[in-house]
């Protein structure tokens, strides 16, 4: 099968960076779920954003890199505005801060389809019903008319994912979905969004910093250190990860029913900005 | 070390009540954790026993003593808050230095250049950082200066209220080990408000699970692993935690 996206040495500078925040970053995702995993500043979401082309301003160079048909590099913005929020969107950390908060849930829905989707105002009002349905809202009518200030975490991150899914994009771009969740609804909207990735056959990659939640929601994981990804490697060999970051990441997590000893600390080195090839 | 013993702490904003009558006893020198869903009140305990508000009835008192008697610079010498985020918590236009220097001089303390010096020693930060900025420091080194800030008064109790979940996990390790060093030298009494219950695990003697504004119920660490929640949304929570962590 076509792999969804293609990409092959990207690099990014941020305008005015003295160095670039992402390099020589290559992956190609297929109908699957790809996690990337690092510490804040790494790089992880840079790579998602310059994916949605919303980097104007920073300095863009890469071999390829391509979605479906669509030259992302090269590719003029009245392209991407029928690709963006279309054909691959994105999901963001909080909802709180990422939903209008002066316009009602559903109408915001029903906005998204309407953008890229011909159809009479009731028909996107009827779909957007029927997609809050599927991210497991009980009472679908009600909520489509509440704000988003009258509606919980979980729930706000639903009806993004509501909003995201609506136009059956291709792929979807999760920006740690559930750190701003409660941990006890924080499984419940993983399930929801992993359940509808699946049932549609989405590419999905998944950002995130918690290396639990990639391990169980994800098919592969790229690990990235400083703007590189230092790691590939599929997400049940997790634990037997090779590169001392990844390594050292996974022994610094605190575990339930752990030995209550000091938590290992990273000893940063300078020779982890090698891909682990290289240091073989 | 001293004990703390809350009775009956009850808080409203407004038509609002945030704490129906919270009670509970922390012993001299535990750990002791407060864990619930965002909004069930667990910061609002550690805002209300630190008197940053003093709306609110029912009694705290540490080693006895009514924190509302105490006159403000002995309560501010035996308890000190570390707050969530490191990069909000901080002056951005304070150094360090002057971070720090704030309290001793308030509260009139002597030689103050060599307790700064022992204080970023304390908490393993450089003493030449003293003149540097937050925005110059990362974030677990932010955290570092809030800690050395809360023990440079040499308190008894500290009120921590999330601190290690702003920052990433290998970073969270070395401020938990940290804190962890810092209560076997100096005999705190730790207050800890924390989403994560590995976290709670790793940390507390015991703790209480939140819910709307009520303690559900009071757990020690064992009950994490070994099932001893009575309460539904007590099980609710650690199966959830639990879950979640073992990889699903």
């Amino acid at each position: 099968m076509d792999p969804v996206l293609d990409i092959q040495r990207l690099s990014i500078r941020y305008a005015g960076a003295p160095a670039p925040a992402v390099r020589d970053v290559s992956f190609t995702l297929g109908r699957e779920r790809l996690g990337i995993v690092g510490e804040s500043g790494s790089g992880k979401s840079t790579v998602g954003r310059a994916i949605m082309r919303l980097l104007d301003t920073a300095e863009i160079t890469a071999d390829r890199m391509q979605f479906e048909e669509v030259d992302l590099h090269n590719a003029p913005e009245r392209q991407m505005l029928d690709v963006r929020g279309k054909r691959m969107s994105m999901i963001l950390q909080d909802p709180k801060f990422s939903l209008n908060p002066i316009q009602r849930c559903g109408h915001q829905i029903a906005e998204a389809y309407r953008t890229h989707v011909k159809c009479s105002k009731s028909e996107a009002r009827a779909r957007a019903i029927a997609m809050l349905e599927q991210v497991h809202i009980r009472d679908p009518e009600r909520v489509y008319d509440l704000y988003p200030h009258e509606v919980s975490g979980g729930m706000g991150q639903r009806v993004m994912i509501a909003m995201m899914l609506l136009t059956d994009p291709d792929l979807v771009i999760a920006d740690e979905p559930t750190s701003a969740l409660d941990v006890t609804v924080r499984l419940q909207v993983l399930r929801i969004l992993d359940g509808l990735v699946r049932d549609k056959g989405i590419g999905l990659i998944m950002i995130s910093h918690d290396l639990n939640l990639v391990r169980a929601f994800c098919d592969r994981v790229l690990i990235m250190y400083a703007g590189r990804v230092v790691e590939a490697l599929d997400a049940r060999d997790l634990d037997n990860a090779q590169h001392p970051y990844s390594r050292g990441l996974l022994a610094a997590q605190p575990r339930i029913g752990g030995t209550r000893e000091p938590l290992p600390v990273l000893a940063r080195q300078d020779s982890w900005l090698e891909p682990l090839e290289a240091q073989a | 070390m001293k004990p703390i013993t809350i009775d009956r702490l009850a808080i409203s904003f407004g038509p609002v009540r945030v704490l129906h009558d919270v009670s509970f006893d922390v012993a001299a020198g535990e750990c002791f954790g407060l864990v619930g869903e965002s909004g069930s009140g667990k910061s609002t305990i550690l805002r209300c026993a630190s008197m940053l508000t003093d709306i609110w009835e029912g009694r705290v008192r540490i080693e006895g003593q009514d924190v509302r008697k105490m006159p403000v610079a002995e309560r501010c010498r035996t308890v000190q808050m570390v707050f969530q985020d490191p990069y909000g918590s901080l002056h951005p236009r304070h150094s360090i230095r002057t971070a720090l220097d704030e309290g001793l001089r308030i509260n009139g303390f002597d030689d103050r250049e060599a307790r700064l010096a022992q204080a970023m020693r304390d908490v393993g930060l450089p003493v030449e950082f003293l003149d540097r900025y937050p925005h110059q420091l990362s974030g677990g080194q932010r955290q570092r200066v809030a800690i050395a800030r809360a023990l440079i008064l040499e308190p008894d109790v500290l009120f921590l209220d999330e601190p290690t979940s702003a920052l990433d996990v290998s970073v969270q390790a070395e401020v938990l080990n940290l804190l962890v060093r810092l209560q076997q030298e100096k005999g705190f009494t730790y207050l800890m408000v924390s989403h994560d219950l590995a976290v709670v695990d790793h940390m507390c003697d015991r703790f209480a699970i939140m819910q709307h504004g009520r303690i559900v119920e009071v757990l020690d660490r064992a009950a994490i692993t070994g099932g001893g929640a009575t309460q539904p949304y007590a099980k609710q929570l650690i199966d959830a935690s639990l879950e979640y962590e073992s990889a699903i």
